[in-house]
């Protein structure tokens, strides 16, 4: 039986040789990934994962692990298996033409034409 | 609260990079200098991942068992504000551990396996949670100087080169400054109070110097193995930087208290910017890691206890069918 420092320990009477059975595959459950908000009007953003063997309890751990520090709005939890995602080695994808200015504010150069105009209506 | 992986001396570093592609291991290299994270499924080297899953475990453990000692005087802190504050580091530390699991799962790891790793001692962690926390003094000069020396450890590694760990660490950082600055409190309270109070804190540092000497491991064997480590970004500063770096900022701190430091030897050398001490006792550190600690079987027992006994609270979620149903009459 251990005697420890921690009172807690001794009480709980522990044997030094527990040895006890492995945790079985699924023993801490599968997982859901979690999102944050700050506060109302933000984006939820991700923060990480959680172990649950439902997402009532996601929640619960969810709000345990990323919202007991700081200020939290509101959490979303979505099971991990349930994420369609793109795969990096296919980034090509999101590859375009190089030059896009055409859908950019700063390339249409209004002014320019406009001042051109009117010094040629003046003169 | 973690210092540095252990690495066993004895495994042969060879043929670290044999049999791996030459033009992934490139593209990946390549993409490791410009800065850039590598994700989880992007191709990596076997040795990269080993080495990470090694790291990252064995950080997660460390927060876990780490808790213990300090968990040891949340029921006697002194007073109403220094428990609350206690209860919520021990707290972050085992939520620590949550991340830090995550981001190890991430490369192929379950955490039934590390969790099985941890509990049969298969798997090490922070060889300082081996010793015990004798007095109040001894939880106030951990939250000053092994979470200082865990911070300084996990600042360097979350520059490094896995994008989950990474980001575990940034929170982690955050959250620890609270710890950091916690501990300082703690420790001048007790070294700017009565005799008694300033003879307990020196006791307790006395007894803690070795440990945190030990702490980020011993010096690195400059190695073909080290420089591969260092190079993906695996290993982000050597052990002995590492220790340097810990006391230039926390010697002159202790001894800004009128504290001292149990090392006759322990000086800046001027010229070289160094501090020179006492070379730890290596093969006590050895020994202690490898099991033979005055703690190390009360811990895996007392986390054993944890998971046994809360197994039927597990199992009950598992099976958690029955629906209440309003009486019918």
């Amino acid at each position: 039986m251990i005697k420890s420092l921690d009172p807690r320990v001794t009480r709980e009477q522990i044997e030094l040789d527990n040895q006890i059975a492995p945790l079985q595959e699924l023993d801490q459950w599968e997982t859901y990934e979690v999102f944050h908000q700050k506060k109302r009007g933000d984006q939820h953003m991700h923060v990480g994962i959680v172990h649950a063997p439902n997402p009532e309890m996601a929640l619960l751990f969810g709000k345990e692990q990323y919202g007991r520090r700081g200020i939290t709005a509101n959490i979303w939890v979505v099971k991990t298996a349930n994420v369609f995602a793109s795969e990096y080695e296919d980034q090509d994808i999101f590859e375009t033409v190089p030059e896009k200015q055409y859908r950019e504010a700063g390339g249409y150069k209004v002014m320019e034409k406009i001042n051109k105009y009117k010094k040629e209506q003046k003169s | 609260m973690y210092g540095n992986a252990y690495i066993d001396p004895n495994e042969k570093p060879k043929s670290i990079i044999d049999g791996e592609d030459p033009i992934k291991l490139a593209e990946f290299e390549a993409r490791i200098a410009r800065g850039e994270k590598i994700e989880p499924k992007d191709w990596m080297p076997r040795e990269y991942r080993k080495q990470l899953i090694r790291m990252i475990e064995q950080h997660a453990h460390s927060e876990i068992i780490g808790a213990l000692p300090e968990g040891t005087w949340i029921t006697r802190a002194p007073g109403f504000k220094r428990k609350l504050a206690l209860m919520a580091k021990v707290q972050d530390e085992v939520g620590h551990a949550q991340l830090l699991y995550s981001a190890a799962e991430t490369l192929g790891k379950s955490r039934e396996a590390m969790i099985n790793d941890l509990i049969t001692g298969k798997s090490k962690y922070s060889n300082v949670f081996n010793y015990p926390a004798f007095t109040w003094a001894d939880a106030c000069v951990i939250a000053w100087l092994i979470d200082a020396g865990a911070i300084i450890n996990q600042v360097a590694n979350a520059k490094g080169s896995y994008g989950p760990y990474c980001r575990a660490l940034d929170r982690i950082c955050t959250e620890e400054s609270f710890h950091l600055k916690y501990g300082h409190d703690n420790v001048v309270t007790l070294a700017t109070g009565t005799p008694t109070q300033r003879k307990m804190v020196q006791e307790a540092l006395n007894r803690w110097w070795p440990p945190i000497m030990h702490f980020f491991g011993p010096s690195d064997k400059i190695s073909n193995h080290t420089e591969i480590l260092m190079r993906w970004k695996v290993k982000m500063a050597t052990n002995d930087d590492m220790r340097q770096q810990f006391l230039n900022m926390y010697v002159p701190k202790i001894w800004d208290l009128g504290l001292t430091v149990p090392d006759a030897n322990l000086k800046k050398n001027e010229e070289t910017g160094k501090w020179e001490y006492t070379e730890p006792d290596w093969d006590e550190f050895k020994r202690v890691i490898n099991g033979d600690g005055p703690c190390n079987a009360e811990r895996l027992a007392v986390r054993r206890n944890a998971e046994e006994r809360g197994r039927w609270v597990r199992e009950a979620l598992n099976t958690a069918q029955s629906k209440y149903v309003v009486p019918l009459a």
